[in-house]
């Protein structure tokens, strides 16, 4: 995050963004998220009102969405705080942007367990592809950040593309994602070597009688 | 009221005390950065770790933990100590060490508590974090890298001056602590973030590289900006006045002061009058004392005299000026330059009955034309703390933005005889209901607003709801002493000498008669003078002020007025030789003695009570204001418009003038 490019408040920005408000359809979502919480209690949408202004942002740019300062300034006068409050939460969380970002942010996870388990193959993948960390590439389509953990560990190691976890890399299989991703199509989230969820690689080592069905084990308990 | 045991001596402290306070009550100094008093517990800096038995074998915040019965508190064990030396490890880790060259150096909370509670040396091998400066506007110097991440200064802007535009961004090793979108904070009340700063992240712009504390002589007094009085200390070295940094007075500023107060100080060394002037051919040329006397003495006046009194001076000088007149034969003594003729028969009908402090308890609130946060900053900070409390706050004025929520009930001054119901609502209910009326509304207002006294029934049992708020420092003093004509300031006008004791707003040119400008700024009412005689300010007099609220208060002379200038009542009684019978006063001893002879209720410091005893005024009300009195926070008498400070936070903050920061 801190070798994030950060987008001041900028004429440009205003003038592009200053007149954001919600579409139609957010616009109805936003009164759902509002709902959630009681009168005097608006502040606590920040989150996800910021959620949903930078998913309309994406549509707008055709991106994963960021959050210029004007849009944030749009959500906190809709919840009734100082600017202040709210662009303190849109700097704390990485998953807002605060700089443009391209088609598909691809956030590799660097940390302990990812890294024993190949994460350096993954940026390496990434960066053959020409993607630079805390930069777009020049189609507009990947932008790479570093990110820490992010609660993947079992299948380490993983990016987050968007919305979706890519799960159980390595260098060839996160080219083919990066691929696959640049050809316009959608590959499957979760893990690639095809485990579910985060059952033991190479099939169970114990318990191998649980896996089609409940099996009572407690006669065997010697 | 919980009893317990601190490092073995039992205290007993009230219901919701932290173990800190506890502490402090047994004695024990507990060290502390983010913790203070006045603000919100956020308990982030760690270091009030202390040893608390019953509870978890392990150092707890005592800043954040309540005392409970039969505690026993731990301040000096070596689990504490060793705790306290780990925490001023971390926060030295990426405290840079530029203390020779920071402003905070020895009066700096870090420094001395890392002399107290650190081990010394430091094990961190690692490149250091560094901040980029953050610009907070005109008041505020900023070193972002020093910060600690105490987060006083959020708080304050946040819960004291209302103004919620400081915050911390980015998180962890990242977080910096900034003004949103790094503009100018636009608080009245900006300058405190600087005392409160424990370390030297932000620092007094105005006041960078001047001085060390050390080299200061420190004066105790009292602020004349505004009519709240706030309790000060000014900080002179030489024959300068380098700062003004506010004393803690609970029942007047707390230890708040206003952008103003503390930063008008520099208006003292500019724009200064030395030496008398006479003016000779239309033009203003310099002269000797004698010359300067001798030109008034040729004015053939007789008792048509008069005296001005401006918004700065002291009793003692009106005093003075009183006494010279009377010795002409004359009464014609006005303080309001600005025209104002409200009833002054009953002082405690333009007195601030309920008290500044007082002011926290109340629970309904009716503003009249007053926009309190520039006419009294510190006042507004109470009313905050009246709502904190759940009291209402109902408006007749122009809408402002007085940095909490009001309900308005438009600028037309006739909704003082028919308020709406959710007003009579409200204040039926209240225990403590309490009507402030403001100079906006003095006009046409008052006897409307003092009917509101009777119909609300703002004045019982041990409360008096009753509330005016004067602009002028020398308001209450002025109105004790009879700087009041039943007409205001046109009673005066066919004076043929009219003394002008730092008066510097009035119209001129409605005075025909020969002026004599008793003063120290070279402003309007130089100017506009036949006669400059050069006075003291403020800070190089010792006198009397009376505040809003009618308490009596004394400052001390901080340092000597420059040149030829002379303290205003010694000038006055020098005069008197020439002009009329010589006054009975040597010294100024003698001046408070006569002073307080004449009124009494200026001989004590503290309040002076005044009865109440409304006069019946004329009771209906009309008009709309189009405006408060003030309309310039920054410029409002000499001194500040001297001041280059105040300039400049005036064309920034009022006037929105963008002022690009020099790269460094």
């Amino acid at each position: 995050m801190a070798d994030a490019v950060h987008i001041p408040d900028e004429a440009e920005t205003r003038a592009r963004w200053g007149a954001f408000a919600w579409n139609d359809e957010n616009a109805e979502k936003a009164k759902i998220v509002l709902g959630r919480y009681p009168a005097g209690r608006e502040q606590s949408a920040s989150i996800p009102l910021l959620d949903l202004a930078q998913r309309q942002v994406g549509a707008e740019t055709h991106t994963q969405g960021w959050l210029p300062v004007p849009v944030i300034e749009f959500v906190a006068r809709q919840i009734g705080v100082p600017y202040m409050r709210v662009y303190e939460v849109a700097t704390f969380y990485t998953m807002f942007n605060l700089a443009p970002v391209g088609r598909y942010h691809v956030q590799v996870c660097g940390t302990t367990p990812c890294m024993l388990a190949g994460s350096d193959d993954v940026l390496a993948a990434c960066k053959n592809r020409g993607l630079v960390k805390g930069g777009t590439t020049p189609d507009g389509l990947f932008t790479l950040t570093e990110v820490e953990c992010l609660g993947t560990c079992a299948n380490a190691p993983m990016v987050q593309i968007n919305d979706d976890n890519y799960e159980d890399l390595d260098y060839d299989r996160t080219v083919a994602v990066l691929e696959a991703l640049a050809n316009g199509e959608a590959p499957a989230p979760g893990s690639t070597t095809g485990r579910r969820a985060s059952c033991p690689a190479g099939g169970p080592t114990t318990l191998k009688e649980m896996v089609d069905a409940n099996h009572d084990y407690r006669g065997e308990w010697a | 009221m919980p009893k317990l045991k601190v490092d073995g001596i039992e205290v007993e402290v009230p219901q919701g005390a932290t173990v800190l306070q506890a502490c402090e009550a047994a004695g024990k100094e507990i060290p502390r950065f983010c913790y203070h008093e006045r603000l919100s517990i956020a308990g982030n800096c760690r270091m009030c770790l202390v040893e608390v038995k019953p509870g978890p074998p392990k150092p707890q915040a005592s800043c954040a933990l309540p005392a409970a019965d039969n505690q026993e508190v731990f301040t000096t064990t070596p689990m504490v100590k060793h705790a306290r030396e780990g925490i001023m490890e971390f926060l030295l880790i990426n405290h840079p060490l530029d203390c020779p060259i920071c402003d905070q150096g020895g009066e700096c909370d870090l420094q001395d508590q890392s002399v107290a509670y650190g081990r010394g040396q430091s094990r961190f091998q690692e490149n250091k974090r560094a901040v980029t400066e953050k610009y907070m506007g005109p008041i505020v110097k900023t070193i972002m890298t020093r910060c600690i991440q105490c987060t006083r200064c959020i708080r304050f802007a946040e819960e004291v001056a209302g103004v919620e535009e400081i915050g911390a961004i980015y998180r962890g090793e990242n977080m910096q602590i900034t003004s949103y979108l790094e503009e100018a904070v636009t608080s009245e009340l900006s300058g405190n973030v600087v005392d409160l700063c424990p370390v030297g992240a932000l620092t007094s712009k105005p006041y960078a590289y001047e001085a060390r504390p050390w080299e200061l002589r420190r004066t105790l007094t009292i602020d004349v900006m505004d009519a709240v009085g706030t309790n000060i200390r000014l900080d002179s070295r030489g024959r300068q006045v380098l700062r003004c940094v506010p004393r803690i007075n609970e029942d007047v500023n707390e230890e708040w002061a206003s952008d103003k107060t503390r930063h008008a100080v520099d208006g003292l060394v500019r724009r200064r009058l030395d030496r008398p002037f006479v003016r000779k051919g239309g033009k203003l040329v310099e002269a000797t004392w004698d010359e300067a006397f001798a030109a008034i003495a040729a004015v053939d006046a007789g008792s048509s005299v008069a005296a001005v009194a401006g918004d700065l001076v002291d009793c003692e000088t009106m005093y003075a000026a009183k006494a010279l007149l009377a010795s002409m034969g004359s009464t014609l003594l006005e303080g309001r330059q600005t025209g104002m003729d409200y009833d002054t028969s009953s002082l405690a009908a333009v007195n601030f009955n309920t008290t500044i402090a007082g002011t926290e308890e109340a629970d309904a609130i009716l503003l009249v034309g007053t926009n309190l946060r520039w006419e009294a900053p510190l006042v507004n900070t109470r009313i905050r703390k009246a709502i904190k409390r759940g009291a209402k706050v109902f408006a007749v004025g122009p809408e402002t933005d007085l940095t909490y929520k009001v309900q308005w009930l438009g600028a037309d001054l006739s909704v003082l005889g028919d308020l709406p119901d959710a007003v009579t609502t409200a204040f039926g209910e209240a225990k403590k209901p309490m009507v402030i009326v403001g100079g906006g509304a003095l006009k046409g207002g008052h006897g409307a607003a003092l009917k509101l006294a009777e119909t609300l029934n703002l004045v019982r049992d041990g409360w008096n709801g009753f509330n005016v708020v004067h602009m002028a420092a020398s308001r209450m003093g002025g109105l004790m002493l009879g700087y009041a004509q039943k007409g205001g300031i046109a009673d005066l006008a066919d004076a043929k000498l009219t003394f002008f004791l730092g008066a510097d707003e009035v119209d001129f040119s409605r005075f025909g008669g020969f002026k004599v400008y008793v003063g120290h700024h070279g402003d309007k009412g130089a100017a506009a003078a036949d006669v400059v005689l050069p006075g003291a300010t403020y800070a190089e007099k010792s006198g009397t002020w009376v505040n809003l609220e009618g308490r009596v208060q004394r400052g001390e002379r901080a340092v000597f007025p420059p040149g030829d200038a002379r303290e205003d009542w010694t000038i006055l009684r020098a005069l008197s030789e020439v002009v009329g019978t010589k006054l009975p006063f040597d010294s100024l001893a003698g001046l408070r003695e006569e002073m307080y002879t004449a009124v009494p209720a200026l001989r004590h410091e503290g309040l002076a009570r005044f009865e109440w005893n409304a006069p019946a005024l004329d009771a209906t009300a009309s008009g709309v204001m189009d405006g408060y009195p003030i309309k310039d926070f920054y410029l409002t008498n000499a001194i500040c418009r001297a001041s280059p400070t105040m300039q400049r936070c005036s064309a920034e903050l009022i006037h929105g003038q963008d002022f690009a920061e020099a790269a460094e």
